[in-house]
């Protein structure tokens, strides 16, 4: 059910004709995030079409995980979607655990949200940093964002020992547990992001650059955006409340007490998008400091072997990723390694949209929207 | 986790589709896909607006040893046969419920691998079943535009099919492992 | 600063070029000044591959702050840049767009391979679609192995770059003398790229362990 392809009449001005003008925007393109490309054509200024074209990351993570052991590929998850390494390790934790059942000690559960909840807050910080990036803001926000995304890798850096690729979570339970006053510098970054919040919100929010170049633009509506199969952020500013935290209650979140943010209307354009993101930094918060509350001393690690052979069986498990549901498919056969691997990226089904929304648009809007889908490329072409 | 879903509605309304107890999962054959898929989508009782993940496994011709004790005591062999197949697979949600997972399977052959394409009834399917046609090879009938996605269009062959062949393009390198040690003993390493 | 004398066919010591300098003249070569100058400001070029590319964001902010070596102009352009800092995985699809962004920067341009997928493929060598290595297409002036290497790490690889130019020599250096280099660009085939590798900028290490070469003809024919 592809937007049917735009029947176009050229318009034709004092016997002077017109054509439509083709191109390329990436693979190496500043505004794309990546290595990805849209193919636009043209009309003036106004997009009448737009192919996107992946592939230029295919890094075969999925044929290379059949062929390594469960716990091998977990380095692997790091690298699919690079914000977010903590979140995409619980996600493929999820689902081997429901392959072998096991325990997960309490104090796991509890660092595992302050792990994942951190993470949102990266990601979502940056984004807001590039999508304004992408509006003509070159500099400042970025900047900004980045000087609180390193004070949450500092965090991330002194339990598990790298930056981005953490590689923090095992099956049924954390690698190790985190060193000895942690929590507590930890609990000084959460107390003072609201405060940062606030100023980054005094700067973009009613800014009125920003205004005015993301209201109205991609729109998104409500019944598409479900059957497209949108997650995350950009579904909930299409209206929908709809938070795989809340829904499947993986994990220990059933015991925080967080709103989940989504827009009232049935717009859905790039600013919902953005404020969307925005809101939900300050629940992540909240979620922090009740599980900072809340965390007690004890193990970190049930007892799962190394190598395991789970029996034959197929499982399917999903966190609310801070870019939306990402799934991991995992059929096994009785033997040390996965049958398939799969990965439901969310980026990558965000996509699915992108032509509908950037139809009727200007060349310059299809960038922020784009922006505003918020995409990864390792995940998208894994 | 959120309520699974029951099944055998599905079972009763439509004949045709069978229940795998192994796995859990709806067998749909091909022809009947899209009339049954659209019916889960739309029933008051199931609403699964939201199809979430969609894939595809390759299944070769596969032996499995089983170790099962008698009657008398004694250990048993049996051997399961796994024939060689296709499968696509759906994971079905419903957002308006709450409700989910329904896994939906279309069953093909590995020699001319075909199945009926599900982005008329979910859009999310789109780019999905783009990338299975790329990866595993099957043909979707019915599928809007359907072109590699992953690979360059140029590109023979269906890299996650269980018997690829990838090129061997590795150089020499002093401590190999793995496949690539056994290739260097060979001297079978190129350039 | 005392500036060192590198040449032999300046016929000054280094004792008198001091006190020269104590007397307030300088002398120097116009090599020296020249790269002095080239290495201070290297402008790379905005390309982001894969997850070394935030990586390499991040030495441009405020905590690493690339801008104290004079780097911090990011160009998006490849006219306009001299550096290219091949930030991840290059896959078998995305090579050809490399070598091209290459052939388009002018000269003098240098490469950063940085991360240990453009210098091996990393992790995911085994990939099908995954290049072994950036180098078997272009020449590449720094590796930077890590996974990713943290933003330190870029501005050590950006000094031993400033070092390797402060040694260039005007009058040889194929950068000034040969004109922009360009190499050819692979094209896609039914399997791999075509050819997998350019002879003139890499050769495979030699195999110790390969047949004698009259048993390799025997065994293929
Ligand atoms: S070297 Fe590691 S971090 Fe860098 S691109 Fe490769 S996998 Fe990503």
């Amino acid at each position: 059910m592809t937007a049917a392809a735009p029947n176009y009449e050229l318009i034709q001005q004092d016997g002077l004709e017109t054509s439509l003008l083709e191109v390329s925007m990436g693979p190496h393109h500043p505004s794309t995030h990546g290595v990805f490309r849209m193919d636009v054509k043209l009309d003036g200024e106004t997009v009448v079409d737009l192919k996107p074209v992946f592939g230029y990351l295919h890094r075969n993570h999925e044929k290379l995980a059949e062929s390594m052991s469960y716990l091998a590929s977990m380095p692997f998850t790091d690298r699919l979607d690079y914000f977010n390494s903590m979140t995409n390790n619980w996600a493929y934790a999820l689902a081997a655990e429901q392959l072998i059942e096991i325990e997960i000690p309490e104090r796991a559960e509890y660092l595992r949200v302050i792990m994942s909840e951190l993470t949102r807050l990266v990601n979502h910080v940056s984004l807001v940093g590039f999508f304004v990036n992408d509006l003509g803001a070159l500099g400042t926000p970025l900047l900004y964002a980045f000087r609180e995304r390193e004070k949450i890798l500092d965090l991330f850096e002194q339990a598990s020992g790298a930056r981005m690729m953490c590689n923090y979570f095992r099956f049924g339970g954390l690698r190790c547990d985190v060193p000895e006053g942690w929590l507590e510098r930890t609990r000084e970054v959460v107390d003072r992001f609201p405060k940062f919040l606030d100023e980054y919100e005094k700067l973009l929010c009613e800014n009125e650059i920003i205004l005015s170049r993301t209201q109205g633009v991609g729109n998104l509506s409500k019944e598409l955006a479900i059957s497209a199969g949108i997650t995350g952020p950009m579904l909930r500013a299409s209206g929908v409340n709809y938070d795989i935290r809340k829904v499947d209650r993986y994990g220990i979140y059933d015991r925080f007490k967080f709103r989940v943010p989504f827009s009232e209307g049935d717009v859905g354009d790039c600013y919902d998008r953005f404020m969307v993101r925005m809101l939900e930094m300050r629940e992540s918060i909240e979620i922090l400091k009740q599980a900072l509350d809340g965390i007690e001393d004890g193990p970190i690690m049930g007892n799962a072997g190394k190598v395991f052979k789970p029996a034959k069986a197929e499982s399917y498990g999903r966190v609310e990723a801070p870019k939306g549901e990402l799934g991991f498919y995992l059929v096994a056969d009785g033997t040390t390694q996965p049958y398939r691997f799969r990965v439901r990226p969310p980026s990558f089904i965000n996509l699915t949209v992108l032509r509908d929304m950037c139809i009727g648009q200007q060349v310059a809007d299809a960038v922020i929207i784009l922006g505003s889908i918020d995409i990864v490329l390792g995940e998208v072409d894994r | 986790m959120s309520e699974a879903i029951p099944h055998e509605a599905v079972l009763q309304r439509f004949p045709e589709v069978e229940w795998d107890e192994e796995f859990g999962t709806l067998i749909v054959p091909s022809a009947k896909a899209t009339e049954v898929a659209i019916w889960l989508r739309d029933d008051e009782a199931f609403r699964l607006d939201y199809c979430s993940n969609v894939t595809g496994i390759d299944y070769l011709d596969r032996e499995f040893k089983e170790k099962v004790k008698n009657e008398e005591g004694k250990t048993e062999t049996i051997i399961h046969k796994d024939p060689a197949r296709m499968e696509v697979v759906y994971h079905l949600y419903s957002m308006e419920k709450r409700t989910g997972p329904l896994v939906m399977k279309q069953r093909t052959t590995r020699e001319k691998p075909e199945a009926q394409s599900l982005t008329p009834v979910w859009r999310s399917c789109e780019l999905q079943e783009r990338e299975i046609y790329d990866l595993f090879g099957i043909n979707f009938t019915e599928h809007p535009d359907q072109r590699r996605i992953l690979m360059w269009d140029e590109f023979e062959g269906h890299p996650m099919r269980k018997d690829y062949v990838e090129p061997f393009d590795y150089e020499w390198e002093p401590t190999p492992h793995d496949e690539i040690l056994e290739k260097h003993q060979k001297g079978k390493v190129i350039f | 600063m005392t500036t060192p004398n590198t040449s032999p066919s300046v016929e000054l010591d280094d004792t008198t070029r001091a006190e020269l300098e104590r007397a307030g003249v300088i002398v120097s070569k116009v090599d020296f000044l020249y790269n002095w100058a080239r290495g201070g400001s290297v402008w790379p070029l905005t390309f982001g591959l894969a997850c070394c590319a935030i990586e390499m964001i991040a030495s441009a902010t405020s905590r690493f702050d690339i801008s104290r070596f004079g780097s911090e102009v990011f160009r998006p352009s490849p006219r306009q840049a001299d550096l290219m800092i091949v930030s991840g995985t290059v896959t078998k699809k995305m090579a050809p767009q490399v070598v091209r962004i290459y052939n388009q920067m002018p000269e003098p341009k240098w490469v950063i391979a940085m991360g240990a997928c453009a210098i091996s493929g990393g992790p995911f060598k085994q990939g099908y679609n995954v290049l072994k290595g950036i180098d078997r297409y272009i020449p590449v002036d720094v590796y930077l192995p890590g996974c990713p290497p943290r933003p330190e790490a870029v501005l050590q690889s950006l000094n031993y770059l400033q070092e390797k130019i402060r040694t260039q020599d005007i009058k040889s250096d194929p950068a000034f003398t040969e004109g922009r280099r360009q190499y050819p660009i692979p094209e896609f085939t039914g399997t791999d790229l075509e050819p997998p590798y350019n002879p003139d900028v890499w050769q495979p290490p030699a195999n110790p362990n390969a047949p004698a070469e009259e048993e390799a003809e025997e065994a293929t024919a």
